[in-house]
């Protein structure tokens, strides 16, 4: 079929420019656009951000002693710790298991003797690391806490080379121990899959349903520029939905950039490309606009859920490793994380690149194939 | 009539399901010609042409439309005909002039602002041009989605039901510009629901249940049914005679030789296809009250109404192929 491939651009245009007509005059669909991305921003951000204290800690006490006492006695002022008493290793677990305590504090044999003599013994915190951002306050008061108890009991600890004990920290059930500014990428990525693929998706329907697309399918115009024309815009609605977000993190929240903005930028062209082309394929076989939001959830839910966004990804049983590993946004989210928070090149992303580039060939081959030239 | 043909198809079906909705259909309409193409509801007028300018593809069948295959040649065949969707189809969130542009644009029309500015004037909407399609009324809505397809100049309408709530002003006005247009080459297929319109076309054809029951000129489609069509009043100003008549119109409707009565007016219209049999019934059913009989020409309504109610001759056919 050669007329697939003819394209004129004029025509295209003039999809273009009907297509931001009625963009502009959706009024509600452009408050969503730029207000969801930084309301969701927002409301994550803070709701994670905050400093919860109070965490009900269980503490194994191997060798009751006054430094021990000390310690205690300085997390109990700490304000971020609620001890709730001294029981054995198994029950601790049963503990931490069970979600009544946040922490298990363990203070091993010999603690006291090892620390008067310098010997920096250990001190193992299993902390339950499912949010992670709520540990991380205390954590760092944890370490803290070591030179302040101790320093006036033994002098010179302050100018000591090893630190007076050897904080051991136990992540449990999240073992990466996702922090603070995993939310930026996660968000970006979320957003841009619901908003690109619902937004597309019903691109197509709604012309089906209102009964336009009759009028579209009499005109000389062909899939190719039909389907280029209605992406563009949302090209452009995505582009500036991560501004937003990256305006947003780096105003509201501190959050710095590490790596190549450009780079980042291309990445997230790659990335609404493979959204779109799914969004124009799931329009072209949905018979409605219901069908469409149906068939976007569909491929939304585990998005999130099997992405890494959720739940650590290398603790995802190997099945839902193999379905996140289909989806753009798990790629995404480590190629936006790796430039964001590692500042890593091209080449580190590699991995993560060519998957979305196949997915967006593949969508793209989905949809021109799928798209209908006419009514029945 | 040497005028090429400009459709020319044969032998197209179209199913949807298992409901066959459009049959073996046969057309040819000549360059310049105004074709009429009539129907009940329900009959596939809308399909047919929608497989015309290659909206729908055929399940079978083959033709060609302005010298291009239909089968394989729709794209070709889009940028020359103006169609005009029964349901409007325009963009209800684009203005009147957005709508214009845009379809100006597709079609790649020269001069397109001129093109576009002009149509407003003829239309009279230029004052009106940046209010939204969708806040139209019925009739003007008509008017603007006829107008787009007008603005490629295209050799071939397609209109479906283009009048329909239309005011009568305007439907003259519309009826003035398609003969105009016809004068000047342009082949339009049109389909309708009135009388007064089906007489204005230069041909016809009658489509019911899929099928092409009838084609031809008025005369030919009335002539080719065999009608005898006698009228029945009140002898001069007798009210009570005029009351009677719907009582009469289903005493005669028990006659074996009728076919058809209709009301029009005070007078009842009462065909059937023997005209001896016809003659003598009427007479004794007649003989007696305050009526009379006359014999006047049938019209293409009587034809039309024979031929929606099915004759003996052209039983309906059950689905399948
Ligand atoms: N997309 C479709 N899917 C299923 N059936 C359809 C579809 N389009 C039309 N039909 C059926 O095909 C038949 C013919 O419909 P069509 O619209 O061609 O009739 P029409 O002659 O244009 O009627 P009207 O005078 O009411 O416009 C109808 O019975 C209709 O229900
Ligand atoms: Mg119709």
């Amino acid at each position: 079929m050669g007329r697939f491939f003819t394209f004129s651009v004029s025509r295209w245009l003039g999809i273009l420019i009907k297509e931001f007509l009625q963009l502009k005059r959706d009024r509600l669909t452009f408050a969503m656009i730029v207000g969801i991305p930084v309301v969701q921003l927002l409301l994550f951000g803070f709701a994670i951000n905050t400093d919860p204290r109070h965490m009900p800690t269980a503490v194994v006490m191997a060798d009751p002693g006054p430094f021990a006492r000390a310690y205690l006695a300085a997390m109990q002022n700490s304000s971020y710790f609620d001890l709730v008493g001294s029981v054995d290793a198994r029950e601790a677990d049963a503990l931490l298991d069970e979600g009544r305590v946040r922490f298990v504090i363990t203070f091993p044999a010999g603690f006291h003797r090892d620390l008067a003599r310098g010997k920096s013994p250990p001190l193992l915190v299993e902390a339950d690391a499912t949010d992670p951002m709520a540990m991380s306050g205390a954590l760092s008061v944890l370490a803290h806490l070591g030179t302040s108890v101790f320093a006036p009991d033994l002098p010179g600890l302050a100018r000591a080379r090893p630190p007076p004990i050897d904080l051991r920290v136990h992540r449990r059930y999240n073992p990466e121990g996702l922090t603070t500014y995993n939310i930026v990428p996660g968000i970006m990525g979320v957003i841009l899959t619901m908003t690109l693929v619902l937004m597309t998706g019903l691109a197509m329907t709604r012309e089906r349903e209102r009964g336009t697309f009759e009028c579209l399918l009499a005109t000389p115009a062909t899939p190719l520029e039909v389907l280029i024309g209605k992406i563009i815009p949302y090209i452009i609605i995505g582009l500036l939905q991560v501004t937003l977000i990256l305006a947003a993190s780096r105003w509201i929240f501190g959050i710095p950039v590490r790596g190549s903005l450009p780079l980042l930028y291309v990445m997230v062209l790659l990335f609404i490309c493979a959204n779109l082309m799914l969004g124009i394929t799931i329009s072209s076989l949905a018979r409605n606009q219901l069908q469409s939001m149906q068939m976007t959830i569909f491929f939304f839910l585990p998005s999130i859920l099997l992405s890494g966004f959720m739940f650590p990804f290398q603790a995802m049983p190997g099945w839902a490793q193999a379905i996140g590993n289909a989806l753009p946004l798990t790629h995404f989210l480590l190629i936006v994380r790796g430039i964001l928070l590692k500042g890593s090149g091209l080449g580190l992303l590699w991995p993560h690149i060519w998957p979305l580039l196949l997915f967006t060939a593949v969508a793209l081959a989905a949809g021109l194939k799928t798209y209908r030239q006419t009514l029945d | 009539m040497a005028a090429p043909l400009v459709i020319d198809v044969s032998g197209l079906n179209k199913h949807f399901g298992h409901r066959h909705v459009v049959k073996n259909l046969a057309l040819q309409v000549r360059e310049g010609e105004i074709f009429g193409f009539l129907g009940p509801n329900g009959s596939g007028k809308t399909t047919s042409i929608r497989m015309l300018c290659g909206l729908l593809t055929p399940d079978s069948g083959q033709g060609a439309c302005l010298g291009l295959d239909v089968l394989k040649d729709s794209a070709r065949i889009k940028s020359q005909v103006g169609y005009m969707t029964q349901r409007f189809s325009l963009w209800d969130d684009l203005s009147i002039e957005e709508n214009l542009d845009f379809i100006a644009r597709m079609f790649s029309v020269a001069h397109r602002r001129q093109a576009v500015a002009r149509t407003l004037e003829e239309l009279g909407l230029a004052a009106r041009r940046r209010q939204l399609a969708g806040t139209l009324s019925g009739g003007w809505k008509q008017r603007l989605a006829l107008a787009s397809c007008l603005l490629h100049r295209p050799k071939l309408l397609l209109l479906d039901e283009p009048t329909a709530g239309v005011d009568p002003q305007a439907r003259r006005d519309f009826w003035e510009e398609i003969h105009r247009l016809s004068a000047a080459g342009i082949t339009v297929l049109v389909s309708t629901h009135y009388m007064d319109e089906a007489e204005r076309c230069h041909r016809l054809a009658w489509l019911s249940a899929g099928q092409l029951l009838a084609c031809g000129t008025a005369e030919e489609i009335i002539d080719g049914l065999c009608l005898n069509t006698w009228e029945i009043s009140a002898r001069q100003d007798d009210g009570i005679a005029r009351h009677a008549l719907p009582d009469f119109a289903d005493k005669l409707r028990q006659l074996p030789s009728v076919d058809m009565v209709a009301s029009f007016g005070a007078t009842l219209h009462v065909s059937g296809r023997n005209a001896e049999v016809l003659k003598t019934g009427l007479e004794a059913v007649l003989a007696g009250s305050a009526l009379q009989m006359r014999p006047v020409p049938p019209s293409l309504e009587d034809a039309f109404i024979r031929l929606m109610q099915g004759s003996p001759l052209h039983a309906p056919q059950g689905g399948g192929d």
